[in-house]
């Protein structure tokens, strides 16, 4: 991370103000400011319901904010489509369902992205597609089809069809919880290995070893706000808010 | 004594022809008098039938109006055209047979085996006197007799050279692949030139739409529909999901209006309705306006069918496309309509089979397609009361075709693996 930070300077990647969405009458989000910089590692956590997925899909304008500014890597998300565009090549999502391109082989689902957007040729991608699988550890399933891997492969897959595009951010949506547990291992691995090299990163996740690991920092949200937020350390061993005791409570028994 | 070495025989053999037949057919007291009932009522009907096929049948009736039910009124020393076509399709399926394989193969041996089955027939029905009649008309009209004389049988043995030559040219040549595709479409204009012509005393004269009939003409409507119809519909399927209000509401109106009206209607309104709405100096012949009714009338059920599949794709998939980077466009076309087309490949292929038998009502605005010319060579005096040979004759070949179809769609539906991803 250190690196990162000497090489291009730490900047603000992700600068959310005061940003609020509805579902129709339901108000989901309700004033989220956050701050990412690059190379931090964040995990955010908190009930079901509580606006984490929504949040992180405003990032990426999978879903659009309807009060409030989103700034990444210093273009604001707004209705240009042009902007969308610049910005979604700069992040990198992986979600919970994996969302692997099922009619495509593993090579194809990664390769895809970089020769139709970025015009890359067949061998260039493919060639960086293989350095990939080889990163997470699957190089010999490059010509399957997802159905015939495990789920911790296809997530594994899918963090390297995100990774294909060289994002410098990187979106987790409950990446673990889809996965049978003699699998979440793997793909943390790769999560926390990704997360050592400078990647930026928000992370969902209940999985609180991988955050003692690797998060810079942790958001607790709750009802469409942040909480509470700080270091691991400051999360695990002195949670200033009644909320975030309690939920810690549940989660870590 | 036997009787005691019998019980500690092995017990009632379960494979092998005895054991299949007791276990399939003679289990149980009905299952026995089910399978005696069925074989006397199939021992009563084929046989009858073959009875019938071998021995009554006036089969002239077709043999006399074969190239009538071929290629209709097309103008006989013109038919050469059509053997060309042939010719084409031969060397493609040759070409596709190897360079594919699989469906493609199995075509390619059942098209040989057509070609073979009509030279024997031919043989044993016209003996050599075709190659006479060919001999004396050269030997009498001279060299410009040579294409028009050809006999059929010639024409026979020259795709089945071309079909071999095809199948073994494509050996191992798997990068032929696209290529290919694009050889079949090209094919399909050259068949439209080939057919038309142009200009009146040229070396390819005109031949108008009006003389185009038979098997050719229900050919030339179904390929047509079908061809235009597809991407038609998957545009309409598309169209309906559109944001823009405009395109939404029209391709909801075209899909609802045409889906209400019977083909029949459509058809007689195309005939009626287009002259009028298209300027004067384009006229549109009887059968491109036939084909425009098969079309338009296709692409609607083409768009419900293409818009289920569109359906059962699940929203992830676009969420994810759209997070690596793809425009709407490009989501659309490498992500949700690969995925939604093959689920919906055997409705499709089942609608293009039904086009294919519905280009019969084609005959109600005076078309001469394969109903068509069954039903004119039956008022001719001399084939009177033949109804039955030439209704089978017909049957049969739909039959023939669309089972190809659908034959091709379930092993596409295999390879693709519908259903099991
Ligand atoms: N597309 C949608 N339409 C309507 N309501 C939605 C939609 N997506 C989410 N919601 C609602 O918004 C709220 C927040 O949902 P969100 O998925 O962001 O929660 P979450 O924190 O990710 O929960 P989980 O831990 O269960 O994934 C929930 O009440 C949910 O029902
Ligand atoms: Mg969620």
């Amino acid at each position: 991370m250190i690196d990162v930070g000497m090489v291009s300077g730490i900047r603000d990647m992700i600068v959310a103000k005061d940003v609020h969405k509805w579902f129709d009458r339901l108000h989901v989000l309700r004033g989220v400011s956050l701050t990412v910089k690059s190379g931090e590692v964040v995990v955010m956590f908190g009930p079901s319901g509580s606006g984490k997925s929504t949040f992180i899909r405003t990032i990426n304008r999978l879903e659009e904010h309807q009060r409030g500014t989103i700034i990444v890597d210093g273009i604001e998300l707004s209705n240009d489509i042009r902007n969308i565009h610049a910005i979604r090549q700069e992040i990198g999502m992986v979600f919970q369902q994996f969302n692997l391109f099922p009619h495509l082989t593993v090579l194809q689902n990664i390769t895809l992205a970089p020769m139709w957007v970025r015009r890359w040729s067949r061998e260039q991608a493919e060639q960086a597609a293989m350095d990939l699988l080889r990163r997470v550890g699957i190089p010999e399933q490059a010509q399957k089809y997802p159905a015939q891997l495990s789920g911790g492969q296809q997530q594994r897959v899918a963090i390297a069809r995100a990774l294909a595009m060289q994002p410098k951010i990187m979106l987790f949506d409950e990446p673990t919880s889809a996965l049978d547990p003699e699998m979440i291992k793997e793909v943390l691995d790769v999560m926390t290995q990704l997360a050592k090299s400078g990647m930026t990163m928000i992370c969902v996740t209940h999985e609180m070893g991988f955050a003692r690991a690797a998060a810079n920092r942790m958001v607790f949200m709750d009802g469409g706000q942040l909480i509470e937020e700080g270091t691991p350390d400051q999360i695990f061993q002195n949670p200033q808010q009644d909320r975030t005791k309690l939920f810690l409570s549940q989660i870590l028994h | 004594m036997t009787a005691s070495a019998d019980t500690l025989g092995p017990p009632p053999t379960s494979v092998g022809v005895i054991g299949w037949l007791r276990k399939n057919l003679f289990s149980t007291w009905y299952n026995t008098a089910l399978t005696l009932v069925s074989l006397w009522l199939i021992y009563t009907v084929v046989g009858q039938l073959l009875v019938w096929t071998f021995t009554t049948a006036r089969w002239e009736v077709i043999t006399a109006n074969l190239r009538l039910f071929m290629v209709g009124p097309f103008p006989p020393e013109q038919v050469w055209r059509v053997w060309i076509v042939l010719c084409i399709v031969s060397v493609l399926m040759g070409l596709s047979a190897s360079v594919y394989g699989g469906t493609m193969r199995t075509f390619a041996v059942w098209l040989a085996a057509a070609f073979a089955t009509l030279i024997v027939l031919d043989l044993i029905a016209e003996q050599a006197r075709p190659f006479a009649d060919f001999a004396r008309r050269v030997a009498e009209g001279g060299a410009s007799q040579f294409w028009l004389a050809l006999p059929g049988m010639v024409w026979l043995l020259v795709n089945l050279a071309l079909l071999a030559l095809g199948w073994s040219i494509g050996r191992g040549r798997a990068q032929w692949r696209t290529a290919l595709i694009l050889a079949w479409l090209g094919s399909f204009f050259v068949t439209v030139a080939l057919l038309q012509g142009y200009g009146k005393d040229t070396w390819l004269p005109e031949i108008g739409t009006n003389l185009w009939g038979g098997l050719l003409l229900t050919f030339m409507l179904s390929v047509v529909s079908i061809v235009v119809s597809f991407p038609l519909g998957v545009l309409l399927a598309l169209g309906r999901r559109s944001k823009l209000p405009a395109i939404k509401i029209f391709c909801i109106l075209y899909i609802e209006l045409v889906r209400g009206v019977p083909l029949v209607t459509i058809l007689y309104m195309t005939q009626i309705m287009l002259p009028l709405f298209l300027p004067g100096e384009l006229r549109i012949d009887n059968v491109a306006r036939a084909m425009a009714a098969f079309t338009l009338f296709t692409a609607a059920y083409m768009a419900e069918n293409v818009r289920g599949g569109l359906q059962a794709i699940p929203t992830g998939q676009i969420e994810a496309a759209h997070a690596v980077g793809l425009n709407d466009a490009q989501t659309t076309l490498l992500i949700v309509l690969p995925q939604a087309l093959r689920m919906v490949i055997p409705a499709i292929v089942g609608l293009f089979i039904s086009l294919f038998k519905d280009t019969t009502l084609a005959t109600i605005v005076a078309l001469l397609e394969l109903l068509g010319v069954g039903r004119s060579v039956l008022a001719q005096s001399e084939f009177l009361g033949l109804q039955t040979e030439v209704y089978v004759f017909v049957a049969a070949i739909f039959f023939v075709f669309s089972y190809a179809m659908s034959f091709a769609s379930y092993r596409v539906e295999e390879a693709l693996g519908v259903g099991k991803r």
